[in-house]
């Protein structure tokens, strides 16, 4: 085996910055990363092995013990339950005999839980072995046990179903859904591709594609809204040996799926928009980072960068551009999903751990391998090419004032139609609940757990920068959902997971949230428990990333639009009852010494007598005698 | 030398360096803004978020943030105290800070800083942890039940190749500060000592050291943190 | 006017809390003019004969009879006092938390090193024992608790300064060197 490790390191020219890669490959071979590749990848690239140990342990599908030839991740997004995740999880446990989290003795199986895979118009979702198995049954997972008992490749399986659109592209195979349900400009058929590359690039100045953009109102569409044309100006102006283009495609904001989509079915538009940022930025390298949970793209996506190089679209004097030398590669995650921060997806494509970095400095100064770089959403690539084509006046006529153009909208939850909406800016709540066919809405969580959730009162409200930005996500619920169990829960239990820790603020405090949301739903909260959480989760703002900073939002948006769910949850003696329950912290100890639960100090109140001393047999309380125990006498000695 | 700005912290007045970060213009201006994580001299990690300010009117770190000319920051205002305050106390509930039996006490600047702010009791609850103590190495013991996670001792205490004897692991609520085991059996006495002396809290202790300064003489004894610095 | 009423006690702790209520020395001689003591180690009186303005409670709770004394206190105190790190944080006691129960219980009487004295390997189960609760509570934790005064022990002097800030209704001054946590 260490010949084919220290094969895989040297195919990564024994560089650390790509132990990302190293590792992924290592895993791939070894199903997970045994205690001997850590001696010969410290040797090799020079690291300790607590070093490597700290990139391993920071990424969710990373394993340092095996997990199982087939390794099945179930996902545990909000939606995820909402369509009968508990059925499939209990059909895996009682079928193999074994609980979430753990492997079959065997080593054939494991099954883990995994946060949201992207796959919420489909759930329930599974990941196997990189594959995906969407809107699975119990059924289907009996006969996934079975096929996997065979020792079937995961391609082989029985349960199977062409995937829409390109998903049946013999490259992808997959049997996933596009679920496109409304096409707007961006997604429009009107896309030749590459043609703005081959034709026009030559012909425009790179100060004039930033002055495009500038003019065309366009801002990221990852979520934070950063004018695009702003920063690759910025970029451009930053002085460095190199400069690079990096596409975000890291999409782990749960409910979010548009990324997934738009890679699948024009993916030319992604890679078009990131090597126009090449020439714009002067940048010769562009990285696709993809997030591990969308790896079943990744022959598919390679296939199409091969194509590109094939037709001079990628490689030196791009489209007959003297010096204009541009490559993509693609970069895997391997599950983190604060990632999806732009300083922290440099650092995991550095081969550490994905911790976002403090600004200043900016990517845009001082980024992947601290030379400048242009980190954008998938979607804002997409669009730079459709207005480059079109014309930023073109753009700006669509959506509204202040958030110009479109927005792919990833829609989830109750509704009928779960899917990818592409809407202009500015459609109002109500109007997209009555578009996907969504009846009795209690909420709807607007840019996924970081962003807010909102009840009827606030339906009238409309999606843009200005009002309820949003990163894509939408999730609705119905009136049959708990909100603060179900939902809010599950949000507060996926930013604890998925935290850097870090910062002081978002390492401990959604933990400390959550206790005090628990304590509320099991009944034991006091009217002191909300204000508490309100005040706490203030501290959250000062925090480095965009994770920490709204890691307390499904509480306190909660608390501020349904505020009525905690009310009806709270215990009204404050003075006397704290959320402490003698009754129960009692139980243990008279299990231990087997005795009644059974509490009589009333002496205490009434002043009656202490009840008599009833020895009960076995016990005669009486002074035994020390003398001549070593222990006493050691003791005595010391005196 | 570099150009002299000014700038201003809650109104008064400043001058420093252009470039200089915020917190130590401050400290050369008579200003205290508590710190945790920082070290002079080592590239800040801005962990902690003590030393979070308002830098016309946003929230920044101030061992990160460089100062700029006209710069206003407010440090000394409710809502940043009581974010500090916070902190401290978010710390001291998600170890065990237990005070009476840590050789640090009197000298720890988690608790000079708890002392600074009258934290009479952390408003939230403990968690009473229970991590392990790592005393593999010869020198030294690893108490992660005290670790705030500062990275200093990652940052300060670096052998000769430049690798760290300490690194994190996991991440989120699960993150700790682990010493690599062959590196830790190597220590030698001047890292043991810098690494205790770093450690601004008891999560890295020299063995066979401890309680040496009588009550009364510690570090913190009498004078609060950062009382050197305010004039 | 009568003079205000205080009530003590310990409950999961060592009574150095109370050992340094002893500290202030000559000082308890001004504090009898200003306060009225009712139940307390103190004095040994045994029950509350009163309406209490002051509860000062030193300890943890460990056992269903400290919660039941506690419970006690805040049902017939106007303002209670955690005193010193057990009542605050647990202290001492509370190290054993996060172990399990069981364990605690066989370590001290059947694995510990007296083990051999409990030849019938007894557990103690006689229903007039308080009943050890499966984890050591701070005070706060169990009812509502107005001030609290840190210190292993509190220092003399600062509660010197807190009882009588409390009992002449004025704002307390805080030295900084009496102001600890050990």
């Amino acid at each position: 085996m260490k010949e084919r490790i220290i094969e895989i390191i040297h195919k990564y020219h024994a560089d650390k910055t790509r132990l990302m890669d190293i590792m992924l490959d290592i895993q791939d071979e070894c199903q997970y990363i045994p205690e001997e590749c850590l001696d010969i990848l410290s040797k090799e690239l020079v690291l300790s092995i607590a070093d490597i140990e700290q990139t391993i342990s920071f990424y969710h599908f990373f394993s340092q013990k095996p997990r199982g030839k087939y390794q099945v991740y179930i996902n545990q997004s909000a939606v995820a339950y909402m369509m009968g995740q508990s059925d499939i999880i209990e059909a895996f446990e009682d079928e193999l005999g074994i609980t979430l989290g753990s492997v079959t003795e065997d080593g054939a199986i494991g099954i883990f839980g995994t946060a949201d895979i992207g796959m919420n118009d489909q759930e329930p979702a599974i990941l196997i072995n990189k594959r995906v198995f969407t809107q699975m049954t119990p059924y289907r997972v009996r006969q996934l046990i079975d096929d996997m008992k065979a020792g079937k490749d995961v391609k082989d399986m029985a349960v199977k179903a062409p995937g829409s659109g390109k998903n049946s592209d013999p490259l992808i195979d997959a049997m996933v859904h596009s679920n496109i349900f409304r096409i707007g400009p961006l997604l429009a058929n009107d896309y030749k591709p590459f043609d703005y590359l081959k034709d026009n690039l030559s012909k425009i100045k790179a100060e004039s594609i930033v002055e495009e953009l500038k003019k065309s109102n366009l801002r990221g569409r990852g979520g934070a809204g950063f004018p695009t044309g702003l920063k690759w100006d910025f970029c451009r102006k930053s002085s460095g040996h190199d400069k690079y283009v990096i596409c975000n495609a890291d999409e782990g904001e749960p409910g979010t799926f548009k990324d997934r989509v738009i890679l699948t079915e024009m993916p030319e538009l992604v890679f078009e928009g990131m090597a126009i940022a090449g020439y714009t930025i002067d940048a010769h390298y562009g990285i696709l980072y993809l997030r591990y949970e969308y790896k079943y793209l990744e022959t598919y996506l390679n296939d199409l960068l091969n194509r590109m190089r094939e037709e001079h679209l990628l490689g030196e004097n791009i489209a007959g551009i003297s010096g204009f030398n541009f490559d993509i590669r693609i970069q895997f995650g391997a599950g983190a999903y604060v990632c999806g921060e732009e300083s922290a997806l440099i650092e995991s494509m550095l081969g550490k751990r994905g911790e976002p970095r403090d600004k200043p400095p900016f990517p845009v100064e001082q980024g992947y391998l601290d030379q400048p770089t242009a980190v954008n959403n998938v979607e804002t690539f997409a669009a730079v090419v459709k207005i480059l084509t079109k014309g930023a006046d073109w753009f700006k006529k669509l959506g509204t004032a202040d958030s110009a153009g479109t927005k792919v909208l990833s829609i989830s939850g109750d509704c009928q139609f779960p899917g990818i909406y592409e809407v202009e800016w500015g459609i109002t709540i109500q109007d997209m609940l009555d578009m996907v066919g969504a009846k009795k809405t209690q909420a709807v969580q607007v840019g996924g757990p970081s962003g807010t959730l909102i009840g009827p009162e606030d339906f009238q409200r409309s999606i843009c920068y200005t009002d309820l930005s949003t990163g894509g996500s939408m999730i609705i619920f119905n009136r049959d959902r708990n909100l603060l169990k179900d939902v809010v829960r599950n949000f507060m239990e996926f930013f604890i997971d998925e935290s850097c820790g870090s910062c002081s603020t978002c390492r401990i405090m959604p933990a400390v949230m959550l206790d005090k949301l628990d304590k509320i739903l099991h009944g034991k909260g006091v009217k002191q428990d909300i204000r508490d959480l309100e005040e706490w989760g203030t501290v959250l703002k000062a925090s480095r990333c965009g994770l920490g900073q709204t890691a307390g939002n499904p509480i306190v948006m909660s608390i501020k639009n349904f505020r009525h769910l905690y009310n009806q949850l709270l215990n009204r003696d404050e003075l006397k009852y704290n959320g402490f329950n003698l009754e129960e912290a009692i139980q243990e100890s008279c299990q231990v010494v087997g005795r009644e639960p059974v509490i009589d100090h009333g002496h205490l109140k009434n002043g009656r007598e202490r009840p008599e001393c009833k020895a009960n047999g076995t016990h005669k309380p009486e002074c035994p005698d020390l003398s001549g125990h070593k222990d006493f006498e050691h003791r005595a000695t010391n005196l | 030398m570099s150009k002299l700005i000014k700038f201003n912290i809650d109104g008064q007045e400043c001058m420093a360096e252009e470039g200089r970060y915020i917190v130590d213009a401050a400290k050369d201006n008579g200003v205290y803004i508590p710190t945790l994580c920082n070290i002079p001299g080592l590239k800040p990690k801005g962990s902690c978020r003590m030393c979070t300010v308002k830098v016309n009117g946003r929230l920044m770190t101030s061992c990160t943030t460089p100062v700029s000319d006209g710069m206003e920051i407010e440090n000394h205002i409710e809502e940043i105290e009581n974010y500090r305050k916070m902190i401290v106390e978010l710390m001291f509930v998600s170890g065990n800070h237990f005070c009476p039996s840590c050789e640090k006490s009197g000298s720890c600047d988690l608790q000079a800083l708890a002392y600074r702010y009258q934290m009479m009791v952390p408003r939230f609850p403990y968690t009473f942890s229970q991590k392990d103590v790592d005393g593999s190495s010869p020198l030294i013991i690893k108490d992660q039940n005290r670790c705030i996670m500062c990275k200093r001792c990652i940052r300060a205490i670096i052998d000769n190749e430049g690798r760290s004897f300490f690194t994190f692991k996991n991440r989120g609520i699960k993150l700790e500060v682990i010493m690599d085991k062959e590196m830790g059996q190597r220590m030698n006495e001047a890292e043991a000592e810098k690494a205790m002396e770093i450690c601004p809290v008891g999560a890295i202790l020299k063995k066979e050291k401890g309680y040496d300064v009588p009550i009364g003489q510690r570090k913190f004894d009498m004078k609060p943190i950062g009382s050197e610095i305010e004039n | 006017m009568s003079k205000p009423v205080i009530a003590t006690t310990s409950l999961a702790g060592c009574f150095g809390c109370h050992m340094s209520l002893l500290d202030i020395d000559e000082r308890i001689l001004e504090l009898i003019e200003l306060v009225e003591f009712n139940k307390s180690p103190i004095n040994d009186i045994k029950k509350l004969t009163k309406p209490i303005d002051i509860g000062i409670i030193e300890g943890g709770c460990c056992n269903s009879e400290n919660v039941e004394v506690l419970r006690y206190f805040r049902e017939n105190c106007k303002t209670l006092i955690s005193f010193g790190e057990c009542a605050i944080m647990g202290g001492l006691p509370a190290l054993r938390n996060g172990i399990p129960v069981e364990e605690c219980i066989k370590e001290a009487y059947l694995d510990g090193p007296t083990v051999q004295l409990n030849k019938d390997k007894v557990l103690p189960n006689d229903p007039e024992l308080p009943i050890i609760l499966d984890r050591v509570y701070p005070c706060h934790e169990v009812v509502k608790i107005d001030y609290y005064l840190p210190g292993c022990a509190p220092r003399a002097d600062f509660i010197w300064e807190a009882v009588v800030a409390l009992v002449t209704n004025n704002e307390m001054a805080v030295p900084y060197e009496v102001f600890k946590f050990d």
